[in-house]
């Protein structure tokens, strides 16, 4: 074992919080073991307030003609409930996996810049603050933002949303916005300059992989909205022109700038999960990846991509036949990328010896789910499927299959996978797997009938719906869904409680995993690697240490 | 393996072109727009402009010597250069400053038309720059007057230089497109 295996990470910054204790000592840190639970603490929160108003939008669309909430207020939901989900849980989430492991998995003692870890995450906290205290604002226009999360212009502008709302949407995300361009950069320069000896950039584990080409994409795409931020922040502060049609600006501008962030955007938010796909899936099917390369490859290919598909939001814009055109082809070829990963996890589970496990579970729905979100998502890249559909419950339908079947399964995968490591303790299995068949039912239940509601004519975003033939018995079974979602989540919270108090320990390495991040103790002492970290010699550090007669450098060999 | 503070500060600066270009798109996007009142051809003052704009230009030059100074360990020169740059650099804010002051004047505001708007958010978030870069700079420079030059990392000072050449070369754009490009054609 090479004890100088650790680079010089820390400049002596991280050790000093040593002597604090308490609350302190989790306020004050720059640990990124620390900082990382406090990333996914902070954005569970906000999952379980974006989910009860999720379950109150449910509740007035359980029965046609309902009057449970107004129209303003359910504005002011679907608004925030969209904004939250984006912006303070999904990204968050995946970051705060990528803090916690990203150091852990390349051998480093913590990230590059800590300091400046700690202010990516509490500026995030304090702009979600801020975009709820939109709430607490009064009078006849006041109230949380209520023009839907892609906040379209003019309706944005203070001619239709006088009050301060959508301000404090502008705010809040240039904080977020802030804080997720640093913690992107500090990821960056932790995978490129952190990595313990050995670990060439060949051999990082997947999900480290995914973590660089998603941060590089937030470093490039962060900036795009915050530029619109600003411009829609100049236009309703000092009255200036840039979305205002009626005195020479352009709407149609604004969507332009939302999307070409927005959807790179929707990447940011898969491709970490596939990550957590990509380390989930090997380890209990008892193989290596299939296709490494390929997968990585395939990721590259998407980021590039995914910059060039933003207008088939716009479709219906009526933007023309060549762009239409282009934007058509290009979404077309993204989904080639993606289909390759699919095969490649596929691949990987073919002949494997697979174990059941409650992450195995929820990585294997993700993959049944994300398709059927993938399928009903490369269709809108046809044109005359998107005038149809747009603005439908199709697309709720598809987002949702995207965003909660996709990254939200991804991501229970990963919590049940790393919460060994990052709590020392098992969570129960058999409540585990209650909880994945209560939320792939609840999830099926609540938004496949929507794909059929959306077919029918059933606008998005509207508040109340007349009783049309079927409408009412399928909105109430989408409602039924979300509350066995709901149930399902409270079992989840239940088994955290418990298996934290009494859960088995569960030792070093409770899955038999092969990356670095297993190789200490769980959860990790402070510096990570108290007795150095392990050689390095191919993608599975862990494996070639426990089956020293057949390495994976001497397989490979051997297949030469 | 790259220097993780100037990695750092590359794609931190790498993330505010890409903020720029945005703006300037905008800029672009509506000065195509034929319209009346105030525009870049009949309000501003390409050659006014310039000379501050040459200031601008030369501090990135002082900044480079300064770092120079600093490589070679002679504390006098990194005070010099520094406080030449910082003087250039707040020469180019009292230009900016002052020929806003003009176009007040003229009621040329950032709410009075599109070329108002898209004029003073995009030269107004550089200017924001150079007032942010003026910080660092005089930062650096009260250390270096106060004989605690050898407490700085070489990467910190690189890093306040990157970013000083960055704002300059943003200025070199903003100047080409917003002030040369009405009178080519």
């Amino acid at each position: 074992m090479k004890q100088a295996a650790i680079p010089d990470t820390l400049g002596g910054e991280s050790f000093e919080e040593e002597a604090r204790e308490g609350w302190l000592s989790w306020v004050s840190s720059v640990d990124h073991k620390k900082l990382g639970i406090m990333y996914l603490l902070g954005s569970f929160f906000f999952f379980l307030v974006g989910g009860i108003l999720a379950l109150l939008m449910r509740v007035q669309l359980a029965a046609p003609n309902n009057h449970f909430l107004s129209p303003q207020v359910y504005n002011q939901f679907f608004t925030m409930h969209g904004t939250t989900m984006v912006f303070l849980v999904l990204v968050p989430m995946l970051v705060g996996f990528a803090t916690y492991m990203v150091p852990l998995m390349i051998g480093a003692r913590d990230m590059a810049f800590p300091r400046l870890n700690a202010l990516s995450f509490w500026v995030q906290i304090f702009g979600g603050l801020m975009l709820y205290f939109s709430f607490a604002t009064s009078g006849v226009n006041g109230g949380a933002p209520a023009v839907g999360w892609f906040s379209y212009a003019p309706l944005s502008e203070t001619a239709y949303s006088y009050g301060p709302g959508v301000n404090y949407w502008i705010l809040g995300l240039l904080g977020i916005g802030v804080g997720t361009i640093t913690a992107g950069i500090n990821l960056i320069a932790t995978i490129i300059c952190l990595r313990a000896p050995g670990m060439s950039i060949r051999r990082v584990p997947l999900f480290v992989w995914m973590t660089m080409i998603t941060a590089f994409l937030i470093v490039v795409v962060m900036p795009i909205l915050n530029a619109g931020l600003v411009m829609l922040l100049i236009d309703r502060l000092l009255n200036a022109h840039f979305f205002r049609a009626d005195s020479g600006g352009s709407a149609v501008l604004w969507q332009h700038v939302f999307w070409a962030f927005g959807h790179p955007e929707v990447y940011i938010m898969i491709l970490p999960a596939f990550g957590i796909i990509s380390e989930v899936i090997p380890v209990f099917s008892g193989k290596p990846i299939y296709g490494y390369d390929f997968v990585a490859a395939s990721t590259l290919a998407i980021a590039f991509l995914s910059l060039a598909v933003w207008a088939h939001h716009m479709f219906a814009v009526g933007l023309g036949h060549a762009f239409d055109l282009f934007f058509a082809i290009s979404s077309f070829a993204i989904a080639v990328p993606t289909g390759v990963k699919i095969f490649n996890w596929t691949a990987t589970l073919y002949q494997g010896r697979i174990r059941f496990t409650t992450s195995m579970l929820f990585a294997l729905g993700f993959l049944l789910m994300f398709t059927i979100g993938g399928l009903s998502g490369v269709a809108f890249a046809a044109v005359p499927i998107d005038w149809q559909m747009t603005d439908s419950y199709f697309v709720v339908a598809h987002i949702h299959y995207v965003l909660f079947g996709g990254t939200m399964f991804a991501l229970f995968a990963g919590v049940y996978y790393w919460f060994p490591k990052i709590s020392g303790r098992m969570l129960n299995e058999r409540w585990g797997k209650v909880h994945f068949w209560l939320t792939l039912i609840g999830f099926n239940l609540t938004f496949m009938i929507q794909h059929v509601l959306g077919m029918l004519g059933m606008p998005r975003r509207v508040f109340t719906y007349p009783a049309l033939p079927g409408w009412a018995e399928m909105n109430m079974a989408s409602t039924i869904g979300a509350f066995v979602l709901a149930f399902s989540v409270l079992i989840f919270m239940v088994n955290i409680a418990i298996s934290l108090r009494s859960g088995a320990v569960a030792g070093d390495n409770p899955w038999d995993a092969w990356t670095l991040e297993w190789a200490t103790t769980s959860p990790p002492p402070p510096e990570n690697f108290t007795h150095g970290v392990p050689p390095i010699r191919g993608r599975r550090p862990l494996w070639d240490l426990a089956h020293p007669d057949r390495t994976d450098e001497m397989m490979m060999k051997l297949v030469k | 393996m790259p220097d993780k503070t100037k990695l750092g500060v590359g794609l931190f600066l790498l993330s505010e072109a890409i903020f720029f270009l945005i703006l300037l798109l905008a800029y672009v996007y509506f000065h195509s727009v034929p319209s009346d009142g105030p525009s870049a051809a009949n309000s501003l003052n390409p050659m006014r402009t310039l000379v501050f704009s040459i200031c601008l230009f030369l501090s990135s030059a002082t900044i480079h010597l300064a770092g120079r100074s600093f490589r070679q360990g002679e504390r006098r020169g990194v005070s010099l250069w520094l406080m030449l740059t910082v003087a250039l650099g707040g020469i180019f804010m009292f230009g900016q400053a002052r020929e806003y002051l003009g176009l007040f004047a003229h009621g040329v505001t950032v709410s009075t038309n599109l070329f108002g708007c898209t004029f003073f958010t995009l030269t107004g978030f550089h200017g924001l720059h150079v007032l942010f870069g003026l910080g660092g700079l005089g930062a650096l420079l009260g250390v270096a007057m106060s004989g605690r030059l050898g407490q700085v990392k070489p990467s910190g000072f690189e890093a306040v230089t990157m970013y000083w050449h960055f704002v300059d070369a943003v200025w070199v754009v903003i100047f080409g497109v917003v002030y040369l490009w009405p009178r080519l054609s």
